[in-house]
């Protein structure tokens, strides 16, 4: 089943084109990894899914839905969350930030929502600190949170953008770890650059920059290892593998010169 | 100090001071997360627009300057929204065109007599029992609105992107914030002046905001934090026969210095 659907989607900021003509399918339960260069449209067509973007071309459909009455279904965790850290708010409440509609009470929170917050702080194991300032958190911790925000609103998707990029390597593979877990059960979608993470425990990728590739990668031997040279590739490769515009590029003749000679 | 108590303006002069105290504590605490403080002096500034004018066509001053404050709020609010990455300027042009038409209205009022030095730099011992009830009033308001829609308000100071995300109306949040620290400033120029009232609205917040876990607790800190240091500044004021609201702001930057010094915290 399809989550979202996009279709003949451009994109433009007064007359700088950003995004233009993508299409892309995200099944359930995929991990998908946006990847592509900075300042290639990742972002915006991340916020164009979320409906923070207003859409002009094309079609964007969630869940069969405008994103717009699709709110509820998508947990977004936003890039960055190195701002505010003075700010006075403790773990729970930044994770009860989370919760939408429904009924609630006259002043503060309701039981429910408070028990509810606290599952999903369970979820990424920060129970713990419900109490605590997130001030004082590290970023990978902080990070946590902001997952288990996400998670509040029992999403049918979370998308997450870059969520590792302030955060030290062994906090970048348990965040990882931790979105294969939620995998079994939603669908999660992440921009990044750290591509070689994310491609250990995405299925597929999409590399955006102006337009958008797709593969297939969840036979990772399959597409990656049918160059002749085995085991191991660095990200340029990669990158320009998953930036091509089919498949073709995947082989062995059109492997760059520098590479054939080895 | 205690025999001062015999007195009526001095009594108005307390309750002032607290109710004050209070409503800066809480609204300087939105201000202050939400990055508004240079928003906050602009209308400060401007609302001597509107003391020019309530002098003018003989209003009161309270409405004079609350009107024209929050017409400033709204146009604040709306600028905002359209042109953020020009704010700046423009909260600077608003701060001096206020204050501009201010003394341009005073010039133009006939046999002119008022004291201006009562405004910029505050006259809490001349505080009346109407300007007691609008304090009143104003602080019920703020205590309903922070409790009332204490999650929103904290959603959207806290992260306004995501609040948008989760429903939360942005727009009428930020606009509702600067309407109410726009009429807290009004009713704190009758306790510190326009000039120092941005002194009032942080330092409080800002020891506050180092002791608390939580918006509510700080919020609530601040208030009790500004008391202390009006009454204190009052007490200075009295014994020392100095102008109150600077005696204020300086028992409150004092006392900054020292906890500076002596908090270790994280």
């Amino acid at each position: 089943m399809s989550v979202i659907d996009i279709k003949d989607l451009s994109f433009a900021y007064d007359t700088q084109m950003i995004l233009e003509d993508i299409n892309l399918n995200v099944e359930e339960k995929d991990f998908l990894a946006i990847i592509g260069p900075n300042g290639g449209g990742k972002s915006t067509l991340l916020k164009l899914i979320l409906g923070i973007n207003r859409l002009k071309k094309g079609s964007i459909s969630v869940l069969g839905k405008k994103p717009s009455q699709r709110l509820t279904k998508m947990g977004y965790v936003p890039q960055n969350t190195n701002v505010n850290t003075d700010f006075p708010i403790k773990v729970i409440e930044v994770v009860m930030m989370g919760h939408v509609g429904g009924k609630r009470p006259l002043f503060g929170y309701g039981k429910d929502e408070i028990l509810c917050a606290m599952g999903a702080l369970e979820q990424v194991n920060m129970q713990a600190y419900a109490e605590t300032k997130i001030g004082s958190l590290s970023g990978g911790q902080r990070q946590r949170v902001m997952i288990a925000r996400a998670l509040c609103a029992h999403p049918q998707i979370l998308i997450l953008d870059e969520p590792t990029s302030s955060i030290d390597i062994t906090g970048q593979r348990s965040i990882y770890e931790l979105l294969k877990v939620l995998n079994e059960h939603i669908t999660v979608i992440v921009v990044s650059h750290d591509i070689s993470v994310i491609l250990e425990y995405a299925n597929k990728a999409a590399h955006v920059n102006k337009t958008l590739s797709y593969h297939d990668i969840s036979d990772k031997k399959q597409t990656f290892h049918t160059h002749g040279n085995n085991e191991h590739f660095c990200e340029i490769e990669l990158l320009q593998m998953l930036g091509a515009d089919n498949c073709d590029a995947c082989e062995p003749e059109d492997v760059p010169t520098w590479r054939k000679s080895k | 100090m205690i025999e001062a108590l015999q007195f009526e303006f001095m009594q108005h002069a307390l309750l002032a001071g607290l109710l004050v105290s209070f409503a800066a504590g809480i609204i300087g605490s939105l201000i202050v997360v939400n990055r508004m403080v240079f928003l906050a002096g602009g209308i400060a500034h401007t609302s001597y627009g509107g003391i020019g004018m309530a002098v003018f066509f003989g209003l009161p001053i309270f409405l004079g300057a609350s009107l024209f404050a929050v017409a400033a709020a709204l146009l604040i609010a709306v600028l905002t929204l359209k042109k953020r990455h020009r704010m700046d300027t423009f909260i600077g042009l608003i701060w001096a065109v206020g204050m501009a038409i201010g003394v341009i209205f005073v010039d133009l009022t006939p046999g002119y007599n008022v004291d201006l030095m009562s405004y910029l730099f505050g006259s809490i011992l001349a505080v009346s029992s109407e300007d007691l009830y609008f304090m009143a009033a104003l602080l019920a308001v703020i205590l309903f609105v922070v409790t009332f829609w204490y999650r929103d308000i904290l959603a959207v100071s806290y992260d306004s992107e995501y609040a948008g995300l989760r429903g939360v109306n942005v727009k009428f949040f930020y606009t509702l914030i600067l309407i109410l620290s726009a009429l807290t400033v009004v009713i704190a120029i009758k306790v510190v002046g326009l000039i120092l009232v941005i002194a009032m609205l942080t330092i409080p917040v800002y020891i506050a905001e180092k002791l608390s876990h939580s918006l509510f607790s700080m919020m609530f800190l601040s208030g009790a934090i500004a008391s202390l240091f009006t009454l204190g500044g009052l007490w200075l004021s009295y014994t020392y026969d100095l102008t109150s609201g600077a005696s204020i702001i300086m028992v409150s930057a004092l006392s900054l210095g020292a906890f500076l010094l002596f908090y270790r915290g994280s």
